[in-house]
């Protein structure tokens, strides 16, 4: 009974979250409802009794990813774009899309109802830290070595496009401000000569 | 009646847990302040406050009512409800990871037949942690790092230039210096086989010579510096650094809502010290105690309950002479130490441990 009642709170509070991200105009606005969706859906899996997903959820993606999504949005001062009308075709795609993605939905509910009810074995631990490293390092080796060397690829690959090749200065426009309220100031940034990231954003902060 | 009382008792025990442990924090958190100022004031020749109490033991209190009263500020410009958001996520953050602190050992030797309504019939742990889940390592980094959104967004929605660059700089201290402490508290989780803090502490216990500051010594100095980036202290307060930025992300915030960041900055400081005594100097571990007291008993968990709160204190007091003693670094030297020392260290660390800890378990 109460495990149905946090499900449906935090179901409700996703699924909120996850329609203010794509409603709202801001960014900013859409990031925090996007760390929402990730922390309702966290919840979740807390309450399915898997508690390493759920830490790992809230690690990566609410702590990592989104706080670089953050940061990147606070240092690009995206202003409110028009409309764009050339991109009007991109309407009827996303209706699409989002029929296939429906369709899909009632499929795995249609074949949820049709699937044999097994009683839950209280003993089993399936999401616990010991199981999911002792499957992921002996029966799933193979797809965690591969996703491992693609992953070191795509580090690999950000590093050599971030060290670059610009042998020339550049002229970089940096707007520093605050993106929604028209108060911005642009700063013309030194020339900036990309030997390496890290010292990039050091000074991009510094500005 | 009896029944509902048997069904509500577990929720009862974890609220006043849970209530006793957010005071005793708030507590702790509120005197580090005042020691902070003491011990400050010596180490500079000064007396520090003593007006409020005999040897100003009320200031705190004195501090809170200030800034209750205080005229709360929100600035024309700012984004309102970000603007508001801020400290509350901030100091959220700084408090969550407390359902997972062990703070003691259990209690296994006490009946609690006695208790009236049967409630303690079939109870024969009482365990000194809230929430006992074996992910207790995790879950104190993961909140942590979600507590980067207080500062980062304080700096963007105050329309502010000041703020903007301390929540700028901020998050890019924060996400630098996560990664080494990650990899610093992965070497100590190794040697223990668990990320559960109380099963952390029970793989050092015994001896003093099995904590695991001794073999994994690198570690905990990565741990220790890592820890005073990620709570933003000197020699790492860039994000504050009040020459250049008045007063970092909080420039604009008054009354309290700055207090809300004042004490999540102090509570984050109370969790690393509760991080790193429980991996690396073994938690309520007290050499000997089991000698006088029996394992299990309400004596020998409320001593070591005191020696658990008394290392943090040392840690905390680690903090306040560091802040007397060094200057602050420039963002670019704080940048290239953490990417190009700390972390090479820490992993290097990691790699050394995953190699003696296979050929120990061959």
């Amino acid at each position: 009974m109460v495990s149905t009642a946090l499900f449906f709170l935090f179901a409700g509070f996703a699924i909120a979250c996850a329609v203010s991200m794509v409603y709202h105009k801001n960014p900013i606005y859409s990031a925090i409802s996007l760390v929402g969706v990730f922390i309702a859906l966290s919840c979740i899996y807390l309450t399915l009794a898997a508690p390493f997903i759920a830490i790992v959820q809230i690690l990566i993606y609410a702590g990592a990813i989104m706080v670089l999504v953050v940061f990147v949005i606070m240092l690009l001062n995206l202003d409110d774009d028009k409309p764009l009308n050339r991109l009007r075709f991109l309407y009827a795609l996303g209706g699409g899309l989002g029929i296939v993605l429906l369709t899909q939905t009632l499929f795995i509910y249609y074949a949820v109802l049709r699937a044999p009810n097994i009683p839950v074995d209280e003993a089993a631990t399936a999401g616990s830290t010991m199981s999911i490293g002792r499957a992921m390092y002996t029966e799933y080796l193979l797809p965690v070595e591969i996703v491992g060397v693609m992953l070191l690829m795509a580090i690999i690959g950000a590093v050599m496009l971030a060290r670059g090749v610009k042998l020339e200065p550049e002229v970089t426009v940096v707007s520093v401000g605050t993106g929604n309220l028209g108060d911005t100031e642009k700063v013309e940034s030194d020339t900036v000569r990309s030997e390496n990231s890290k010292d990039d954003d050091a000074r991009l902060a510094e500005h | 009646m009896e029944s509902v009382i048997q069904t509500a008792f577990p929720f009862i025990v974890i609220s006043v847990a849970i209530l006793l442990a957010f005071q005793g924090v708030l507590m702790i958190v509120a005197y580090t302040v005042l020691a902070e100022r003491k011990v400050l004031g010596w180490i500079q020749g000064r007396i520090g406050p003593n007006r409020v109490g005999p040897w100003g033991v009320l200031q705190p209190f004195a501090d809170l009512l200030k800034f209750i009263f205080k005229e709360d500020l929100i600035p024309d410009k700012s984004t309102k409800f970000v603007y508001i958001l801020a400290p509350l996520v901030a100091l959220t953050c700084a408090l969550l990871p407390m359902v997972v602190y062990p703070f003691g050992p259990a209690i296994t030797t006490v009946d609690w037949s006695f208790l009236p309504f049967g409630v303690g019939d079939g109870i024969t742990v009482l365990p000194l942690t809230i929430a006992r889940i074996d992910v207790g390592v995790l879950f104190v980094l993961a909140i942590t790092s979600v507590g980067v959104y207080g500062i980062a967004l304080a700096g963007w929605s105050s329309n502010n230039k000041y703020s903007l660059m301390g929540g700028l700089r901020s998050s890019a201290q924060l996400i630098s210096y996560e990664l080494a402490m990650g990899a610093s508290v992965i070497g100590a989780v190794m040697l223990a086989g668990t990320l559960d803090l109380n099963g952390i502490i029970h793989a050092q216990i015994n001896s003093p010579f099995r904590w695991f500051i001794i073999p994994q010594f690198v570690g905990f100095i990565v741990f220790l510096i890592a820890a005073f980036a990620e709570t933003n202290r000197i020699p790492f307060d860039l994000p504050e650094a009040e020459t250049e930025l008045v007063a970092g992300f909080h420039t604009e915030y008054s009354a309290l809502k700055f207090a809300l960041f004042f004490m999540a900055e102090y509570v984050n400081m109370f969790t690393v010290s509760v991080l790193g005594t429980t991996l690396f100097l073994g938690g309520w571990y007290v050499p000997g105690l089991s000698y006088i007291f029996e394992p299990g008993s309400i004596p020998y968990a409320l001593v070591s309950h005191i020696a658990f709160i008394g290392k943090i204190c040392g840690f905390l007091f680690l903090y306040i002479w560091i802040r007397g003693t060094l200057p602050r670094f420039r963002f670019d030297q704080l940048m290239s130490f953490g990417w190009k020392f700390l972390l090479p260290v820490a992993l290097g660390n990691v790699f050394l441990t995953i190699v003696i800890v296979y050929f120990l378990n061959r």
